[in-house]
């Protein structure tokens, strides 16, 4: 039932070899990505598909975190812009953004990272809380932190990303 | 016949087959009570149903089973294994019989005595035993009675018999053409999931379409061509067997409001008209509650209780109308009563108590907007809850369920005389065609059904983009149309557009308001598949959904609701509220809004004028000015327009260098200028005019945008121009109820002429563009004192106009008069000949208002002779 839900198209060429045997520890396994240099997961089990750039359709009025709309083998897709969500820095001109489809109530929505990692599988034991004085808007979406060698990871709530607006 | 026979065999197989199944879980469980209902149920309606098609055989077996399982259902006869089975041959019987008629058309011949006996000595508790396939002999049957020993064998003999008879048809007619039913019940998974199909095949079909576009001679075009047919005569076909007549969802209705005219003690009817308007089956089952709930609401807090309604000189007997009819790709359904009305007062009050909206903001509300305030979550005006309703949930879910599927829904209420919901809801939520179009770099959908044409502006002859201030407008036909700057609306790009700045115009309607859409470019149009925008975007309203484009790029859907209300041209949709659905009430009656120009001319209070009036915005050059005796032309056009300064100082030469702002009234070959200092805005306004202290060249002050303003009186002005209009005199004297005035006239310049000068001059006027409209009204039951119609009309010429009002109805005894340009000797006689009861000139009010005056004393007088009598 799990091992499906993750597929690998040939765009996502940054996807390093992962341990894909999602098996009874698949609900403490993420998938990591870099937004603007800060290395995140998403829990594996929401992660629909995983996508190269693609084009994008600007939708206007929307709110300034959802970055437009695209369409994934025929299903319409919105598009989450995690920097601006995460209050980060901007992209550069000529970024070429990922997107990792997750689903949420039902619908498709794409995380636009920069780069997109491994699928991971972390010990519950091992994460830590957030930090009291992290940043609010981080702490909001932020399930908790774990040390991964030299640098931390920052695990993501797919459900209160969502929360925008 | 034939329909009813199909469907009750339909049902009744239905039924049988569940029923074996049921009776053996009774068998399992004899004290289920809800089994043995629905056992009971199916038998009794098997039974009841036969009755009514003259089935004997089949009801009488089907009756006596069901004295069998009413005495059971009772628990006045414990269910025994014995008895099952008994009920089980029934049934097989039962079975039988309707394999015959299926076959045959008609009950089989057979003898169901010995059943009917079985039967009945079981209901009269005697024990019976058959050796039926599921009855193992009871432990407390040793002692069968005597009656039953015998008939054993006997219904073994007699079972075969019919069975004989009617079993072998059965077969075949399974799989044989015959006379089987034409119609087969599918699974309505089965028919969205055919739907979601074909608007993809659709899309497919787009993307082929496409790509076969760019490639010339190539060998797949024509295949392609025929692929393309194929598709829409598909997605014709599956649309076809997802609409229903709307009647389907009103069925329950009747029931519904006779049950609550007993709750409630009142005397209600429904009326129930286009029934048979069809629409989509999704989009009906998700307006079966709204609808519902509010026929509900109707009769419960609506309409009156005989006392109340004798009271207030009603008939005893409320009435709850149900109407739907199509409009473009719409369904619009009316729930009306003719009740207490919502009081607005009372709204008023429970807004400012739960803070919903200070004092102050009532204040400054119409009538309609406090209304609207029962849409709101948890808002309910009835003083006493009711089992009925009065909890404070409906009107607001009926408004989002609503509005969830592009619907909307708007009420119009008098109190004292009742209120009417209007709703208004795509045919289908699956397909539609739409346009494409572009706005600063980014492509959009403009829904057909609401685009009425496509103008290429720029800087040839055709129509231009004008600045009003800052206010695009296009002049189209001697209207003057708002315009929408689509890529400012949407923050495409923020600096306003320069005039000629784009290059089409989408020129839409949103009920009765039509407004132009300023765009770069156009593209094709293409049968979209419209999907639901995410639900965090549901907050942005400019759009009703997205889709897909045949090229594979994600497209947005603009609403054109969502426009108009962001732009404030849905004012009217918001506040009057029916005025902009129904076309019956699209009259331009005068306390609707009305666009008008503000401007600066002379001293004191700034001046309006109507916008519809005015034809052209000029700023001249002072050397273009001539001075001609003592006034002052210009070149315009071809010919000399007399410029009239408002200032009130007389033609003064503005000062060379200098520019002079006209505003440009015209008919055709008429046209005048008026010299105004300055324009400043353009705005949506309800023009009450006050006559009070009027000053010749006005019809009086109305506030606009909170200051004191003085209205244009066109007439004087046009006079003054020395065009042969209308020579203005003194007004119409005072009449204690304002005598209710329609007027039929297709050029809105003359409508809007009359509208404002007869209301200033005292009457109700209501100004509608075509004698259809008109009719329409009559139906809709609205009541004048008199008509003014023009003769020459497209589709539906004055005369027609007056033989149709003469051939009958309420208004057969209306004066009517004919307004003309031309009043030939000849043409008064062919008007009196068709029913017109005097002929005006089109242009000389004071013979307008005479005849007015005249032809509703005439009736007042008419009047008083008839009533003592």
């Amino acid at each position: 039932m799990q091992t499906d839900t993750l597929t690998r198209p040939s765009g996502a060429g940054n996807m390093a070899s992962g341990n894909l045997a999602l098996g009874a520890d698949a609900d403490h396994m993420v998938l990591t990505l870099t937004v603007a240099g800060q290395l995140c997961g998403v829990p594996a089990l929401a992660v629909r598909d995983v996508l190269g750039q693609q084009a994008i359709t600007r939708i206007p009025l929307a709110p300034p975190e959802v970055a437009g709309s695209l369409n994934l083998r025929g299903r319409i897709v919105t598009a989450i812009d995690l920097r601006r969500r995460l209050h980060l820095a901007p992209w550069e001109a000529g970024a070429k953004p990922m997107s990792v489809v997750v689903e949420h109530q039902g619908e498709l929505y794409s995380l636009l990272a920069d780069q997109v990692g491994e699928v991971l599988s972390l010990n519950p034991a091992e994460r830590a809380a957030n930090p009291p004085t992290l940043d609010a808007s981080w702490k909001e979406v932020s399930l908790g932190v774990h040390r991964l060698g030299e640098s931390l990871l920052v695990v993501l709530d797919v459900e209160r990303l969502m929360r925008i607006g | 016949m034939d329909d009813l026979l199909a469907d009750f065999l339909t049902e009744t197989n239905e039924g049988l087959q569940s029923l074996d199944g049921a009776l053996l879980s009774l068998e399992r469980n004899p004290d289920d009570p809800a089994v043995l209902a629905e056992v009971f149920r199916t038998i009794h309606t098997i039974k009841g149903t036969c009755g009514f098609l003259g089935l004997p055989r089949l009801e009488k077996v089907a009756h006596a089973a069901e004295n069998v399982l009413g005495r059971w259902r009772e628990g006045s006869l414990p269910v025994t294994a014995a008895g099952i089975s008994l009920i089980l041959r029934a049934v097989d019987r039962i079975k039988a019989i309707v394999a015959g008629l299926e076959s045959a058309g008609a009950e089989p011949a057979g003898d169901d005595a010995e059943m009917i006996a079985l039967l009945d000595a079981a209901f009269r508790g005697e024990e019976v035993a058959v050796d039926g396939p599921a009855a193992p002999p009871q432990a407390e049957a040793p002692a069968p009675v005597a009656a039953v020993a015998e008939p054993e064998p006997a219904p073994a003999a007699a079972a075969p018999q019919p069975a004989a008879a009617a079993q072998p048809p059965a077969q075949p007619t399974e799989a044989g053409p015959g006379n089987a039913p034409q119609t087969i019940r599918v699974a309505v998974d089965v028919l969205e999931d055919l739907m979601v199909l074909v608007s993809e095949l659709v899309l497919t079909r787009n993307q082929l379409m496409q790509l076969a576009r760019t490639e010339t001679n190539s060998a797949f075009s024509v295949p392609l061509q025929r692929l393309s047919q194929i598709t829409s005569d598909l997605q014709d076909g599956v649309m076809k067997t997802r609409m229903q007549p709307i009647g389907s969802a009103w069925q329950k209705l009747p029931r519904l409001v006779r049950d609550l005219s007993h709750d409630l003690g009142k005397k209600i009817i429904l009326e129930q008209h286009g029934a048979e308007t069809e629409l989509d089956r999704q989009v009906m089952e998700l307006i079966k509650d709204p609808l519902t709930h509010m026929v509900r609401n109707s009769a419960d807090h609506g309409l009156e209780g005989p006392e109340e309604r004798r009271a207030a000189g009603k008939p005893e007997t409320g009435r709850i109308t149900l109407n739907a009819y199509h409009e473009g790709g719409h369904i619009v359904m009316e729930i009306g009563d003719d009740g207490r009305g919502l009081s607005t007062a009372r709204i008023s009050e429970k807004v400012i108590r739960q803070g919903l909206a200070t004092e102050a903001e009532i204040a400054s509300m119409s009538e309609q907007e406090i209304h609207r305030f029962i849409f709101r979550p948890g808002f309910s005006t009835a003083a006493a809850i009711t089992s009925v309703s009065g909890r404070g949930v409906g009107m607001d879910v009926v408004k989002t369920n609503l509005e969830r599927i592009g619907g909307i829904v708007e009420l119009r209420s008098r109190e004292g005389r009742g209120t009417t919901f209007t709703i208004k809801i795509p045919l289908t939520l699956a397909i539609a065609a739409a346009l494409i179009v572009e706005s600063a770099g980014e492509r959009f959908a403009i829904p057909q059904n609401s685009v009425l044409e496509l103008v290429r502006v720029g800087d040839g002859d055709g129509p231009k983009i004008e600045m009003i201030k800052s206010t695009p407008v296009m002049r189209l036909r001697d209207r003057l149309l708002p315009l929408v700057n689509l890529s400012r609306l949407l923050a495409l790009q923020d600096q306003p557009v320069a005039a000629g700045g784009s290059s089409f115009v989408v020129v839409s309607q949103v009920g009765s308001q039509v407004f132009g859409i300023m765009v770069d470019r156009v593209f094709d149009t293409e049968e979209i598949v419209v999907k639901p925008v995410a639900p965090i975007l549901r907050d942005v309203t400019m759009f009703s959904g997205n889709t897909i484009l045949g090229d594979g790029s994600v497209i947005m859907i603009l609403d054109p609701n969502g426009i108009a209300r962001g732009t404030g041209l849905g004012v009217e949709t918001n506040g009057e509220a029916a005025a902009t659905l129904t076309a019956a009430t699209r009259s331009a009656e005068s306390r609707d809004h009305t666009a008008v120009l503000l401007f600066r001319a002379g001293e004191g209070a700034p001046k309006a004028v109507p916008l519809g009036l005015i034809a052209r915005l000029e700023d001249l050059p002072a050397e273009r000015i001539e001075q001609a005796g003592d006034s002052l032309v210009v070149q315009y056009r071809g010919s000399l327009m007399p410029l009239i300064p408002l200032s009130g100082y007389g033609a003064v030469m503005p000062a060379p260098g200098s520019k002079q702002a006209v505003l440009v009234f015209g008919d055709g070959a008429h046209s005048m200028g008026l010299m105004v200092d300055e324009i400043l805005d353009v705005m949506e306004t309800q023009l009450v005019i006050d006559g009070a202290g009027a000053r010749q060249g006005f019809l009086g002050s109305s506030v606009i945008a909170d200051k004191v303003t003085e209205v244009l009186d066109c007439a004087y002005w046009l006079h003054q121009g020395g065009a042969d209009w209308f020579s203005a005199t003194a007004k119409a004297k005072e009449v204690t109820r304002k005598p209710r005035v329609l007027l039929v006239e297709d050029s809105s310049f003359f409508r809007n002429l009359v509208v404002p000068a007869l209301s200033a001059a005292g009457y109700a006027i209501t100004g509608l563009p075509n004698p259809r409209e008109a009719l329409r009204l009559r139906e809709a039951g609205e009541m004048f004192d008199i008509i003014l119609s023009d003769i020459n009309m497209p589709e539906m010429d004055g005369l027609q106009f007056v033989r149709a009002i003469r051939d009958g109805g309420p208004w057969q005894e209306l004066p009517v008069i004919a307004l003309s340009a031309q009043a030939e000797p000849d043409d008064v006689e062919a008007g009196r000949e068709a029913g017109f009861t005097d002929y005006v000139a089109k242009y000389d009010r004071d013979a307008l208002i005479g005849a007015l005056t005249q032809a509703i004393e005439l009736q007042v007088f008419a009047r008083s002779i008839d009533s003592p009598v």
